[in-house]
């Protein structure tokens, strides 16, 4: 009984991951802020391997984007997103290095809470889009829901 | 060594006498297409081109058609409709067409700019999700269909190819047996509608 409950603990982050296709958003960890404080949330991301999406600053303008946006923030306010620094990498059908993410990584987003925020818990809601490919062929667009819990003090 | 490279070239020039180096028919490598009793019928569908006619697959029965699965923002696709232009240019008189299925979500306002640009020379519709599943659940792009002139999917291409498999495998259909004497064969049951 214990080893299913270790089991079932250790497959808990999987459970609360959002996947679509290529790339996978992990459960950010809980925010915590009084009012008018600034939160920041770090929301990890991780692209299958041998694959790569579009930077949000994508080489070529045919490209699409990485992109988060926020579909409801709650009791915070703002929600710039930082992206991390992409990579350049030459794929055999591109002429240029072409600015992508892979492997793990994390999207910073800074809010604040809000004046008027009521104590206790919530929870920010986005989309993540997204477009992958691998080194022969591209996938389309799909897009990702994105949850930040938060709590307010 | 000389010697190995003299008997080298001597062998390549014989083999060349064998089998007709000058002879088109007989350059064509064998492209890697399905024999014609594995052969399925395409599915036929009926989408809408950059005028807004409505094209039916089955009105190239009797043709060899490249059938592209493409996007705009696919970079793989980018580098074989060059390919495919050239290919439309070179064999369109032999009874040869190409015709592209665009999935841009984003529609007409995205393809056409991107044709003109490129000055595509062959036909472009609009794809739908269920002429995407109709060919297989089509996912990856680009994924390029030769179809033989009986209507039947010679090869499947998915993700980027090397152009010498499309040319040859064009090719070797354009030289097999022209149509049935009726010009058509049997039409799948099912259409999948214009978007």
């Amino acid at each position: 009984m214990r080893r299913l409950l270790t089991v079932a603990l250790l497959c808990l982050p999987f459970l609360w991951a959002q996947s679509s296709g290529y790339l996978t958003v992990g459960r950010a960890p809980q925010v915590a802020g009084k009012r008018n404080a600034a939160v920041e949330a770090k929301i990890p991301v991780s692209v299958q391997p041998g694959f790569h999406v579009n930077s949000n600053t994508p080489s070529d303008e045919y490209l699409i984007p990485l992109k988060l946006t926020w579909t409801s923030t709650g009791a915070l306010e703002g929600g710039a997103v930082a992206y991390p620094k992409p990579s350049l990498e030459k794929y055999e059908f591109a002429a240029k290095p072409l600015s992508v993410f892979t492997g793990d990584f994390s999207l910073g987003v800074t809010f604040k809470v809000a004046a008027n925020a009521p104590a206790g818990p919530g929870a920010a809601t986005g989309k993540l889009r997204y477009q992958a490919c691998n080194d022969r062929a591209c996938f389309p667009p799909k897009t990702v829901e994105v949850t930040v819990p938060y709590q307010i003090q | 060594m000389t010697r190995i490279y003299f008997s080298a070239a001597i062998a390549a020039v014989l083999v060349c006498l064998l089998v007709g180096c000058g002879n088109q028919e007989a350059s064509v490598a064998a492209a890697t297409l399905k024999p014609g009793k594995e052969r399925h019928v395409a599915p036929d569908f009926a989408l809408k081109d950059a005028n807004g006619k409505v094209v039916h697959l089955a009105d190239y029965r009797g043709k060899v058609v490249l059938l592209d699965f493409w996007a705009t923002w696919c970079g793989p696709c980018r580098i074989e409709i060059p390919w495919f232009m050239d290919l439309e240019r070179k064999d369109k008189d032999r009874g040869f067409a190409v015709l592209g299925v665009s999935m841009d979500d984003e529609g007409w306002e995205v393809v056409k700019p991107f044709l003109t640009d490129l000055g595509v020379n062959y036909r472009v519709v609009m794809g739908s999700d269920s002429t995407a599943q109709a060919y297989g659940g089509v996912d990856s792009l680009p994924t390029t269909f030769l179809i033989d002139r009986d209507g039947k999917i010679a090869a499947v291409h998915i993700g980027l190819a090397n152009r010498r498999d499309f040319e040859d495998g064009v090719e070797q259909l354009l030289q097999a047996d022209a149509p049935a004497a009726n010009g058509r064969a049997a039409l799948p049951a099912v259409s999948v509608g214009a978007k």
